[in-house]
């Protein structure tokens, strides 16, 4: 350890104010973009690890089931781990981290269009949070209907589904305010000179996200509080018996979270599209459209929720409809691809840890795709539907796709919110674990899934026995992944070098500031003269 | 500039939340359109129709405000501002009287009486509740966010310069009004 790592990185946002006596208070009412980017960040990652401990021990419960929890409990840890990750980490995810830290930056601004607003979004999740989390230690039992809360179950279950719905009520609002905040900022502060296409892909895909968080999310909790108002004063929408119908709760809730998952994928698609053009040294590919099809994608995205119940019960032409919609938004996330592919060719590629995190993510995320395609289709989809295929697909997306994005998106920006590098070598090693472990985890889940088994049972035939072993074996890979991997970014923050401006040769505007930036970034506010990746311009003068 | 541009968006979340609720409205009366014709006949025709006389006039009152303010007559402004005030909670007042009436029969979700009617009217008035609440909701919210602008306007931090957060407020009061507009022939008219 040299005497030069003991030095503090020079502050930038992290400099006290001096407004307030306790430093968490001065962080908790800071209106600055980055802090509370940061504290999103760091609040997300706690929810993701988890989410990650809960899936780890349904994966261990499945070697020999019974031999770790009981019936109830794996009820409730698969219940648990999908709404910590899906409503406490993953939908707030991108935007609210990375979106918050660098939006305005990207685009040239000081802060976003109303500061006090998206702390108030920040307050707003962690008391969703906490609410959600309350319904686990409270009296009575966690909640035990699976993620999506499915009627009329949800409203005669004896567990706490009413806190938790309340938690994510909550959650939703923040959502709702981070996206008017994005959205509203990309309209009114972008720099001089920022024009809609100077713009970085990865504002483009915020915007895009932010539209889906203001349109979707307003069903979410009106739906959530039809739950909730059925469970305290016995209104029937979803109640047969009180001639309600079960089938619009799922309607409404795929309404809902499908564009949801936009919201997760899109900033993802956007990080990768940062990533991608700096380590191969070219301008993006197809940039504007790359732009274009994260729009066509929020758009053509509220169209497909039907195809969440093929066999729920719909009518053959609503199927058939739902089935070809799903299928065109496969087109747009297509373009993409193959536009970072061909960013990739003839490139002079770095293939330091971010790249190799966004390569995986165009691996695991085609494979999630064409898997979707695999179920969008009627015809499979009666044979896969509610089976481990669909637990492979939508982890290969989620995970994947959104997750990897944000390991690669923490090693992209490591440098610019902390000041320090990290351990190319760990990352590397961490990585490999990781992808290695990823694809036996899940992949093993298509196999699974084809065969027949159902997602969210407690017990199996013998048959099934070789590949769950295998599975939750590729799940050991996997955690011993995540733990190098933040094991090293931990151990950087405090004794990693000194990262320069701008350690990988971006040209966007984060990297033309200090590492880290100031409370007020811009000094003045720059005048944009070109694109944002003039990779091949600079290097034709 | 940016503060009406993000109210417009809120309001466009607003619609979304309230779209969710007509969308269950139309399919179930869609499915139980005689039952929705005979849970209408109950309401209080009467009753909604002077509240939906109220809310419109005090969405002329706040627009009048809003006018005041921008020719520098605060006190004129904050005047009409009060008046609004008064008309939402009239508003509030009568739809007390409303629901108190309704429960007195014994109708309000989940109880012995309306469990006894068709299925169509259960979810009738399982509607009227949910829908005229939450729309009750939004009229406090704003009554109370009104009170505020009145008192900034008293104090003159809302003035000739900077009126956007009146001008805002303005615009939610008519998305309630224009909520109101929709669900008074939903539930009052439609027999």
């Amino acid at each position: 350890m040299t005497l030069r790592n003991e030095t503090p990185v020079a502050a930038g946002f992290y400099e006290r104010t001096g407004k307030y006596r306790w430093i968490i208070a001065e962080w908790m009412m800071s209106t600055d973009h980055k802090r509370i980017g940061v504290m999103y960040l760091m609040a997300l990652l706690s929810f993701f690890s988890v989410g990650v401990v809960l899936g780890f021990t349904i994966r261990l419960s499945l070697l020999s089931p019974g031999w770790l929890v009981g019936q109830q409990t794996y009820n409730e840890l698969f219940t648990l781990h999908g709404i910590i990750q899906i409503f406490l980490f993953i939908i707030p995810g991108i935007p609210v981290a990375f979106g918050n830290i660098f939006l305005p930056i990207l685009i040239g601004a000081q802060d976003v269009a109303f500061p006090r607003i998206n702390r108030l979004s920040w307050w707003l999740y962690v008391t969703g949070a906490v609410i959600v989390l309350l319904s686990i230690f409270i009296k009575g039992s966690p909640p035990d209907t699976g993620w999506t809360f499915y009627a009329p179950y949800s409203i005669r279950t004896p567990a706490n589904i009413s806190i938790a719905v309340m938690g994510v009520f909550v959650l939703g609002f923040s959502s709702i305010l981070t996206g008017l905040n994005f959205v509203t900022t990309i309209h009114r502060l972008r720099a001089p000179g920022m024009s809609w296409f100077r713009m970085p892909a990865f504002p483009w895909t915020l915007y895009a996200t932010g539209w889906v968080q203001m349109l979707a999310t307003p069903v979410l909790a009106i739906t959530l509080l039809f739950i909730f108002l059925g469970r305290f004063f016995g209104v029937g929408f979803f109640d047969p018996t009180k001639g309600g119908d079960p089938i619009l709760y799922e309607h409404l809730f795929w309404m809902y979270s499908h564009p949801a998952v936009y919201i997760m994928v899109l900033p993802a698609m956007g990080i990768i599209s940062e990533i991608v053009p700096v380590f191969s040294r070219r301008s993006l590919f197809g940039y504007v459209a790359v732009c274009m099809s994260a729009l066509g994608i929020a758009v053509v995205g509220y169209a497909v929720w039907g195809h969440h119940m093929f066999t729920s019960g719909m009518s053959d032409t609503a199927r058939v409809i739902f089935s070809f919609v799903s299928f065109l938004v496969a087109v747009p996330s297509g373009v993409k691809i193959f536009n970072w592919v061909s960013t990739l060719y003839k490139g002079s590629i770095e293939t330091d840890a971010p790249l190799l995190f966004a390569l995986s993510f165009i691996f695991l995320f085609s494979i999630g795709g064409l898997t979707g395609l695999i179920i969008g289709s009627l015809a499979p989809n009666l044979h896969l539907h509610g089976t481990y295929f669909i637990v492979g697909h939508f982890h290969y997306v989620m995970f994947g796709g959104a997750g990897f994005a944000i390991i690669a998106g923490l090693h992209y920006w490591f440098p610019k919110i902390t000041g320090r590098m990290y351990s190319e070598k760990f990352a590397k090693i961490g990585w490999l674990n990781l992808f290695v472990g990823f694809n036996i985890l899940y992949f093993s889940m298509f196999i699974l899934g084809f065969q027949g088994m159902p997602r969210r049972y407690f017990d199996y035939p013998p048959q099934y026995h070789t590949n769950h072993v295998i599975s939750t074996m590729g799940s050991w890979f996997l955690a011993i992944g995540l733990i190098i991997i933040f094991a090293n970014l931990i151990r950087s923050i405090f004794k990693g070098e000194k990262a320069p401006a701008n350690p990988w040769g971006g040209k966007t505007l984060e990297w033309t500031l200090p590492s880290p930036p100031s409370h007020e970034n811009f000094r003045e506010i720059p005048v944009i003269t070109r694109g944002p990746y003039p990779y091949e311009e600079e290097a034709r003068l | 500039m940016g503060k009406k541009m993000g109210m417009w968006f809120f309001l466009f979340t607003e619609i979304l939340f309230f779209g969710g609720m007509f969308l269950l409205y139309s399919i179930y009366r869609y499915k139980y359109s005689q039952d929705f014709h005979s849970g209408a006949a109950e309401e209080n025709i009467i009753l909604g129709t002077v509240n939906t006389v109220i809310l419109l006039t005090s969405s002329l009152m706040i627009a009048l405000a809003i006018a005041a303010v921008k020719k520098g007559k605060n006190i004129l402004s904050s005047q009409l501002q009060l008046a609004t005030i008064l008309m939402g909670v009239a508003f509030l007042v009568i739809k007390y009287f409303e629901w108190t009436a309704k429960i007195d029969m014994g109708i309000y979700p989940n109880s012995p009486v309306l469990l006894k009617l068709a299925k169509g009217e259960i979810l009738f008035f399982g509607l009227y509740y949910v829908m005229t609440g939450l729309h009750g909701l939004h009229v406090l919210v704003g009554v109370v966010v009104i009170s505020f602008m009145l008192y900034f306007t008293r104090r003159e931090t809302i003035n000739l310069e900077n009126y956007a957060r009146l001008e805002n407020t303005g615009l939610y009061w008519h998305f309630v009004d224009i909520v109101w507009i929709y669900l008074y022939p939903l539930f009052y008219l439609v027999t």
